[in-house]
């Protein structure tokens, strides 16, 4: 029985609930040091000084360190010019921004260096929001820039004559909101540089990338710099950001000859770790009295904060890539801005540009059902790209989409949602004072995976697109797989042990998973952009196809077979139609390493191999989503009552584990929709730093989910698997605001930015009223 | 995150713990459920110089009935309240708010007495002691005084009680405490109010309002409607006078009286008699 599609618990478990997991603040080694930085108070300001000697001389303080004492070392890697510095030395760009930094002999001396650091601030006016930042007369972060426009990208044409021509136009400004990637664990390293090298431990999602990074920045070695990424406790994108912290603790331990560690606090974490999101965009869209799409144009103006960090900058060209979602659009116009403003930088967070395309898409073709008057899934049905139209090339160049079947997804979210019995429902609280109002709304939406063919992620500066895997089966017939993938909470261990044991046939439990250190997995590039079973995961399925082959030959040599008859399962080889004529994979496998037993020809140590997997194009997850709220119609409050899902991520491997990447997307999605926002006042002061100001939901706000899914297996493999870490965050919001303004539609509400907050909610209600 | 530098002092008994604060002065603070002081600590807006742990003082935990009142000793946490028959069956708006406090993890260590102690005005017991008319029981050094919980509250985190004294007791009348309702809005379902309110019509008329000023408010007058028996329009349109609301990230000051006005409103009805 084949163990793609088969619901096995996790690997992973049994060492994460027992409290046996790893984590970086687990690692004690002896007399290792606690890092902690001094942060800007200030948004935007000069710093005229920063005196540490009271800090230096407290006790149990090994180093305090300014700007002056890392002026010798290079700047965390960005866009010329506008690098971040490991520490602010003339001015401080955005609050949170380290300033000095704290080595102790634990956290609480380092805490108190901390606050006896005195900086002296000359404050300099802020911006806060693109729209301050690209004001005329806006303070400039950079003043060599002279703005805080970073990059423009402008239409090619604004399709005047589309729009000229269409019997129906309607525009949207959308903010979508800055959110907190807030996983479990905060940003963490320990850094240990010894005589032999150095080697870090990170929560990280691409050791190998920062292995390469620390190399060039240090100018050493490969072969001396080890980076290992440990248990991690989730990174949602946050964890490949190239933040001060992971150069400064290898450059401290270096000069104190001494291990050092750095953990954020929580607060640290809200404030520091790179935020997602953060966009605005102005939409245009053309259509005609039948809800069909006839041109969309817009600009999208992406807020990069106080750095402009690489992968941030290409959020914009992501959004763009997927800003026509499921739909023919026949003409085009995508222009975006990247804009500094004096806030945390932003970065990816789990969707990375494409959540931003798809809320503004689901949005847009809700108003032409409004506009129209037509049912909003009679538009997206008049306007879905056909089953039989793939690949479809669409206006990007980035987005040829490879397969999907848009109209089957929501037929079949037809099937597990009673839509008629919510219109009724709605129809029957409508004029009940005592009834909450009820709405409904969709998305069937497309998303970008799979990152990517070749030049996807050297654009964002890593050494190549492909992944490693690398199966080395043990004399005992049991098995290792080495990946470069770098799970943190997907269950790869889990996943990837059943694609090899499916073709292997090695029994599941008798495979193990290493990943995460640049030691003892050959090489790797990581575990974002929905890419580790697409193409991962693939590789671990050539790799076991080229093993299994030369076991083969290995077992028929065993029982004087052909090759080419041989079954291999359950841990034994069978000569097809002779049950009797068997030979276990454990004897296999010791007659590989040994020679005497070897077909003529064949060395020992032949059952492993290694793959560098590539993939020709991105894979499109598809989905069709449907939100039911309440609105309570006294307090504004909104409640979400059922979430129905229907995904394509074509081949599962393990329902189980797909069923929680879309549940844990879902639950962020509707996070930003209704709960979470990082807030500014308008110095640049953050106001969301605990979590009682940044509201993450808990179990208790979240709906059931009814789920379901279609498969569409992707041509790009043999595996056929998409990726589902992103879709859940990605297809969800603008199912939620569109429930939401659904049962606001009879007040003549249009439009709610997220998050969809009670206040914001009475407010449209009073100004209904 | 990292709380200033402090001394740890634990108490095994209530009078050692009066002991310790009267010698360690001002800057002592008394740990019970930790829940509201350690976070205060952490973030760096409490520094005190001592702490006098109670949480051994296990004599301070109970829930008794006893001369006509309800008597809940301060160093009770919030699960033992919840689930005591007798809180339950006396003073079911004591029980039932309780329940509603954060989550599991809080209401297993928070106490009653370091709610009321702590005197923050989103918090929810103080404004059911407010409305029931509970009574403070405050021990130091020149022994008990009884503080009603209409006067206790004197400021944001600021109560009647003085550094060198003890909350050791709430009382809350004991029979007639009904009907009641607590109503209390939040955008998470583990959060503080935004705003609350809790109603009670007898013994006597008491209506309260959560968060909607530096200290639980009581309202004189929409309690007054309540006892006369006015609408519950009317009554929730004075209480949403009272009070000066906040604003903060979850709500402004005119969205908070609209909260206090249907809140009560719906209170009112929910507690009919
Ligand atoms: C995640 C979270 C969610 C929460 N949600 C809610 C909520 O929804 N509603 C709500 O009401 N509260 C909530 N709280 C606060 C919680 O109820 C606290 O436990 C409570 O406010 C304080 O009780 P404590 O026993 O923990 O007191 P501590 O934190 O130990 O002490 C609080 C203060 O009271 C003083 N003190 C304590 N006991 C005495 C005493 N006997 N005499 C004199 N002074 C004393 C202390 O010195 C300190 O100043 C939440 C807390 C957390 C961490």
């Amino acid at each position: 029985m084949s163990l793609i599609g088969a619901k096995v618990l996790r690997k992973e478990d049994p060492n994460l609930v027992t409290g046996r997991g790893s984590f970086v603040d687990d690692l004690r080694p002896d007399r290792c040091l606690t890092m902690a930085f001094v942060p800007s108070t200030e948004a935007h300001a000069r710093v005229r000084s920063v005196d540490a000697s009271e800090a230096a001389a407290l006790p149990g303080v090994a180093a305090v360190w300014t700007a002056a004492d890392v002026a010798h070392l290079p700047p965390c890697p960005g866009l010329p010019g506008l690098e971040r510095p490991l520490l602010a030395s003339d001015v401080v760009r955005f609050v949170g921004e380290p300033v000095a930094v704290v080595v102790a002999e634990d956290r609480y001396l380092a805490a108190d260096a901390v606050a006896a650091v005195v900086v002296d601030y000359e404050p300099l006016p802020a911006v806060v929001g693109v729209q301050a930042a690209l004001a005329a007369d806006a303070p400039a972060l950079f003043p060599a820039l002279g703005g805080n426009l970073v990059f423009e990208q402008p239409w090619e044409s604004d399709l005047a004559d589309v729009f000229a021509a269409a019997p129906r136009t309607a525009s949207l400004h959308i903010v979508n909101n800055r959110c907190a990637p807030t996983p479990i664990e905060p940003n963490a390293c320990l850094a240990d540089w010894g005589p032999s090298g150095l080697t870090l431990w990170a929560a990280f999602q691409a050791p190998h990338h920062l292995r390469n990074k620390l190399a060039e920045f240090f100018g050493i070695a490969h072969d001396e710099t080890r980076v290992i990424a440990p248990d991690v406790g989730g990174g949602f994108g946050a964890k490949i950001n190239l933040v001060p912290e992971l150069y400064l603790a290898p450059a401290l331990s270096r000069a104190l000859g001494r291990p050092v560690k750095y953990v954020q606090t929580r607060s640290e974490c809200l404030q520091a770790m790179y935020h997602g999101r953060a966009q605005e965009q102005d939409v245009d869209v053309a259509f005609d009295d039948d809800g069909r799409l006839l041109g969309l144009r817009f600009m999208v103006t992406q807020d990069n904060g106080g750095y402009p960090d690489p992968g941030g900058m290409g959020l914009p060209a992501l959004t763009t890539a997927m800003a026509t979602g499921c739909y023919k659009v026949p003409r085009v116009a995508v222009g975006w801005r990247n804009v500094v403003t004096n806030t945390t930088p932003v970065a990816s967070y789990r969707g990375a540009g494409r959540p931003e395309a798809t809320f503004m898409i689901e949005r847009v073709v809700d108003l032409v059902a409004d506009e129209t008057g037509l049912d909003p899934l009679e538009v997206r049905r008049r306007n879905f790209i056909q089953p039989d139209e793939f690949p479809y090339a669409t206006s990007s160049p980035l987005a040829v989409y490879d397969s999907g079947n848009y109209p089957g997804a929501l037929d079949e979210l037809l099937r597990i949602l009673d839509y008629d019995a919510v219109r009724q429902e709605q129809r029957r609280n409508l004029d009940d004072d005592t009834k909450p109002l009820i709405g409904v709304g969709f998305s069937t939406w497309v998303e970008i995976a799979g990152f990517g063919p070749p030049g996807s992620l050297e654009a964002f500066g890593h050494l190549g697109s492909w992944e490693s895997a690398q199966i080395r089966v043990q004399p005992d017939g049991s098995a290792i797989v080495y990946t470069g993938a770098s799970p943190h909470g997907q269950g790869t261990e889990t996943t990837f042990a059943q694609i090899a044991a499916d073709n292997l046939g090695i029994p599941f439990e008798r495979i193990s998973v290493r990943h995460g250190d640049t030691a003892t997995v050959l090489q790797g590039i990581g575990t974002m952009g929905s890419r580790c079973t697409a193409i991962a995961g693939e590789g671990v399925r050539a790799a076991a196809t080229t093993v299994l082959g030369r076991a083969k030959e290995i077992a028929a040599h065993l029982l004087e077979a052909d090759p080419a008859d041989l079954q291999a399962e359950d841990g034994a080889f069978t000569v097809r139609g002779t049950p009797a004529r068997s030979v276990s994979w454990n004897d296999v496998a010791w007659a590989s390493f040994r020679p005497l037993d070897l077909p003529e020809g064949m060395t020992p140590g032949s059952l492993e191999t290694s793959v560098f997997q590539q993939v020709a194009n991105f894979s499109f997850p598809s989905g069709a989503y449907a939100c039911v709220v309440e609105v309570d119609r006294h307090t504004g409050r909104v409640g979400v009552r059922g979430f129905y899902l229907v995904d394509d991520c074509g081949t599962v491997i393990n329902p189980l584990l797909a069923e929680g990447q879309v549940q844990g997307g879902i639950a962020q999605g509707i996070a930003q929709a209704l709960f979470e926002e990082v807030s500014y006042d308008p110095q640049g002061a953050l106001l969301t730093s605990t979590l009682m100001d940044y509201l993450v939901p808990a179990a208790p706000d979240l709906p059931g989910f009814v789920s379901s899914r279609i498969c569409t297996p992707t041509p790009n493999s043999v595996l056929g698997a998409k990726g589902i870490g992103e879709s859940g965050s990605i297809g969800s919001p603008p199912a939620v605001v569109n429930a939401v303004v659904d049962a606001l539609a009879h007040l003549g509400v249009r439009h709610v930015d997220m998050p969809v907050t009670p206040q914001k909610v009475w407010r449209l209600l009073e100004g209904a009223r | 995150m990292i709380p200033a530098r402090f001394d740890y002092h634990r108490a095994a008994d209530a009078a050692h713990a009066l002991a310790l604060l009267g010698e360690l002065g001002d800057e002592a603070k008394l740990l019970a459920g930790g829940h509201s002081l350690v976070p205060l600590m952490k973030l760096g807006l409490a520094q005190p110089a001592a702490l006098v742990d109670v949480g051994d003082v296990r004599e301070l935990s109970y829930v008794d009935e006893r001369d006509g009142v309800l008597a809940v000793g301060a160093l009770t946490r919030y699960r033992d309240i919840e689930r005591s028959e007798l809180a339950r069956r006396l003073v079911p708006i004591l029980a039932h708010a309780t329940g509603r406090i954060g989550d599991p993890q809080v209401r297993a260590r928070g106490t009653i007495g370091g709610s009321l102690a702590h005197g923050d005005p989103a918090a929810d017991l103080p404004a059911v002691a407010v409305a029931t008319g509970a009574v403070m029981v405050v021990r130091g050094p020149g022994g008990e005084r009884h503080v009603p919980a209409r006067e206790f509250f004197r400021g944001f985190l600021e109560t009647a009680l003085q550094p060198d004294e003890m909350l050791v007791e709430v009382r809350f009348p004991a029979s007639g405490v009904e009907p009641w309702a607590y109503e209390k809005f939040s955008r998470r379902a583990q959060d503080y109010a935004i705003v609350g309110v809790a109603v009670v019509r007898g013994p006597e008329p008491g209506i309260a309002l959560v968060n909607m000023d530096s200290t639980p408010v009581f309202c004189a007058a929409a309690s007054a409607a309540l006892g006369r028996g006015e609408e519950a329009r009317a009554v929730a349109e004075l209480a949403a006078a009272d009070g000066r609301p906040p604003s903060d990230l979850n709500g402004d000051g005119a969205y908070r009286r609209h909260l206090a006005r249907v809140l009560t409103e719906r209170a009112v009805r929910a507690a009919a008699i």
